[in-house]
């Protein structure tokens, strides 16, 4: 038993943190922001983690993917959450990118084309509720109709636009039909699966945005003086700041085992479920509280649009509800225990 | 990763759970804050001795199996599942014991370990006073060298004690350079507790009985040999082993995946739907700190070290057992005022587990300034 990464795994983790500090500082968030419209594929950043692999990290390597595991993907999504990436690097490396290649000879095309970077894709599953992530930018929508799922092209939706705390969301309503034709090959339970590759890689993601705010206000404490000292000083702030750390540290494991149990074909349904639920409650918990905790230490100027606190907090608000809240994975993790 | 026990890791949670399925006793023993109880609980940790079940994670030759953290682990998981009694010399063995391996003289190891092991002398940790609570280094108990070099004069009082009621030994700091800032000038030093010029005076705890003492010390000699690292460098041995304590072996996971369970179960005769949630967060709790603890051992395993994040671990275990009992209390609704019920018990004893082993206070003090690097405040 061992419960650790290997140098490989930390190191390919350390190169997108480096890339993404380069690629994804704040102002670039924040521009993301702005034009809410701009379309993944335009975005060089994506097409850098394209090209590092991110992106098909799941995708066999007989596809032009890595072939790796959730395992491997979970610290890199961490490091997408650090840096509040606006781009669905959930939906389409979690989510569509192992749906895809899963489905056969048939959707080799579109397998090539997300590997690529060129396809950000939706996911719209009964579990996820009504809206759809990055509905009007993608270039693929997997859609869930009963227990089956569909590929489904832009041309082929009606999407009606809703707006998110956070616009890089790019949240719609969408209107489709299934058809024979876009509809997936894959085994059963493949929709079940798909939204717990969701659910794990957005509490993998929340994990990341937790940590940066809490970085953000220990940075923010050490600066800032009242009383002639930081604030950092005081114990009222400190004991803020270890408590969002604590709930950090304990989400990041419940993620990691999470991961393993995902990526372990013979784990059974209901355990998987358990085990993603546990992390994305944890990790939603996490999140919101370091989001709190972050605002409460900066004070007045983390209310503002100016200062840049917001870009993260908002995302793990809109995280923390998505893919089931804290409260829904509870239950479920309770249906398994208590019946 | 891989999160699947290896072949030899299954041989020896089996070899375990066989060996205590034969000889974990059927009916639980008295409490090891009483007279009769303690010296059951003695007996008990000589049988383990006696299966080489007492110190697992010691070498073979102090009468350990050398098991990894891994396995000790595994071990704890099945103790706690077989039920078996609270562990009466947890300080010597999980604390003491890998202190001395460490930086005891031969003679130290040899005289001091296997009567560890077997339960032989049972030890007790000699660190509050009066006045040195969170502020330990405010220690002011005296070690005074005799004329002659070979012997400490220990005068002073050492306070909360557990389990000091009954030990044979303890293990503290005495300051030895008065002059030295409070840091410094402290000496670690073992003690029979039988030395003339001892006193042990039992204080009763929440649940009435005697699991706490004072020690008083009135020109008390102890040989200089009984001197654990160097002479004025306590508070380094000292910290050394709150880093054990705090780090990973004083509360296995094993203890609170157990508690959880109970919880369940006590859910299930209760059910009552409003608490649903609190049982779910506390089945989880026991969860995340047993994955937490899987992968801190293996950044163990792998050479790395436990620092400050300890203090992470210590919050997280006595907040969670608090929390655990308290849902139990909820759930036992009016019964939640009868000491005999075993979740009361347990109730009285979770509370101080954000008190000892270093306030939660002091905790969060030392994750704000060690992990998190924010400037140290003026107190403490």
């Amino acid at each position: 038993l061992r419960f650790a990464f290997t140098e490989d795994q930390l190191l390919f983790q350390k190169a997108v943190r480096d890339l993404l500090v380069k690629e994804c500082p704040p102002v670039a968030v924040r521009h993301a922001w702005s034009s809410s419209d701009a379309r993944a594929e335009s975005s060089v950043r994506w097409s850098h983690l394209a090209e590092m692999g991110v992106v098909g990290l799941l995708a066999p390597a007989a596809s032009g993917g890595l072939g790796q595991t959730e395992v491997d993907l979970v610290l890199l999504v961490e490091e997408c959450g650090r840096a509040a990436l606006p781009e669905p690097v959930i939906e389409t490396a979690a989510v569509a990118m192992p749906l895809l290649a899963a489905a056969g000879e048939g959707r080799a095309g579109a397998v090539a084309s997300v590997i690529a970077g060129e396809w950000p894709v939706a996911v719209g599953l009964i579990d996820t509720g009504p809206y759809v992530a990055g509905a009007a930018t993608a270039r693929l929508l997997i859609l869930q109709a009963g227990d089956d799922l569909h590929a489904v092209e832009p041309d082929d939706v009606q999407i009606i636009r809703v707006e998110s705390l956070d616009p890089t969301r790019g949240l719609g309503i969408v209107t489709w039909k299934p058809t024979p034709v876009n509809r997936l090959d894959v085994p059963p339970g493949a929709a079940d699966l798909a939204f717990d590759r969701g659910a794990l890689a957005s509490a993998a993601f929340l994990v990341g945005l937790a940590d940066r705010m809490v970085e953000l206000a220990a940075d923010y404490a050490r600066e800032r003086e009242q009383f002639g000292q930081p604030i950092g000083s005081f114990q009222a702030v400190k004991h803020l700041l270890a408590d969002a750390l604590l709930r950090i540290d304990f989400a990041r494991p419940a993620v990691y085992r999470a991961a393993w149990s995902v990526a372990q074909p013979e784990t059974p349904a209901d355990l998987r479920g358990r085990d993603v639920s546990m992390a994305k409650a944890y990790a939603s918990d996490a999140a919101t509280r370091a989001a709190r905790v972050a605002l409460q230490v900066h004070g007045a100027i983390g209310c503002t649009w100016e200062h840049d606190l917001h870009l993260w907090m908002k995302r793990a608000w809109a995280l923390a509800a998505a893919w089931g809240d804290a409260a829904w994975h509870r239950r479920r993790v309770g249906r398994w225990l208590l019946g | 990763m891989d999160l699947s026990e290896t072949g030899e890791e299954a041989a020896f949670r089996a070899e375990a759970r066989q060996w205590l399925e034969a000889h974990v006793p059927a009916a639980p023993l008295a409490s090891f804050d009483t007279a009769a109880g303690f010296e059951q609980h003695r007996a008990w940790e000589a049988e383990l001795f006696g299966g080489r079940w007492s110190a697992v994670s010691w070498p073979v030759e102090y009468g350990g199996r050398g098991a990894d953290y891994i396995k000790w682990l595994i071990f704890e998981e099945e103790y706690w599942r077989a039920g078996a009694p609270g562990r009466v010399n947890q300080n010597g063995i999980f604390l003491l014991g890998p202190t001395i391996m460490e930086i005891g003289t031969p003679k130290q190891k040899a005289r001091f370990l296997p009567r560890m092991a077997a339960g032989t002398d049972i030890w007790c940790q000699g660190w509050s006073e009066p006045n040195a609570g969170s502020d330990l280094a405010g220690i002011r108990s005296r070690a005074v060298l005799s004329d002659d070099g070979e012997e400490w004069i220990l005068t002073g009082q050492k306070t909360w004690c557990s389990r000091g009621a009954f030990a044979d030994w303890l293990f503290g700091i005495f300051r030895t350079d008065p002059a030295a800032e409070r840091h410094r000038g402290l000496t670690f030093i073992l003690l029979d507790l039988r030395t003339p010029g001892v006193t042990v005076r039992p204080i009763p705890q929440l649940d009435g009985e005697t699991g706490f003492a004072e020690v008083f010390f009135e020109a008390a000699r102890v040989p200089v040999t009984h001197t654990l690292g160097q002479v004025n460098r306590g508070w380094q041995v000292a910290m050394a082993t709150a880093g054990f304590e705090r780090g990973v072996s004083l509360r296995s996971p094993a203890r609170f995946t157990t508690t959880a369970d109970r919880l369940v179960e006590l859910y299930r005769e209760h059910a009552d739907p409003d608490l649903a949630g609190e049982v779910v967060q506390a089945w989880m709790d026991a969860e995340g700190y047993r994955l937490h603890t899987y992968l801190t051992v293996s950044r163990l395993l792998q050479g790395g070290t436990i620092g400050a994040e300890a203090s992470l671990n210590k919050i997280f275990w006595s907040e969670m057992d608090l929390r655990m009992h308290e849902t139990a209390l909820r759930l036992l609704g009016p019964d939640a005022e009868r000491p005999e019920r075993s979740w009361v018990d347990g109730f009285l004893f979770a509370l101080s587990g954000p008190i000892y082993a270093g306030t939660n206070e002091i905790q969060r003090n030392v994750i704000a300034d060690r992990v998190l690097k924010l400037p140290r405040g003026t107190a403490p």
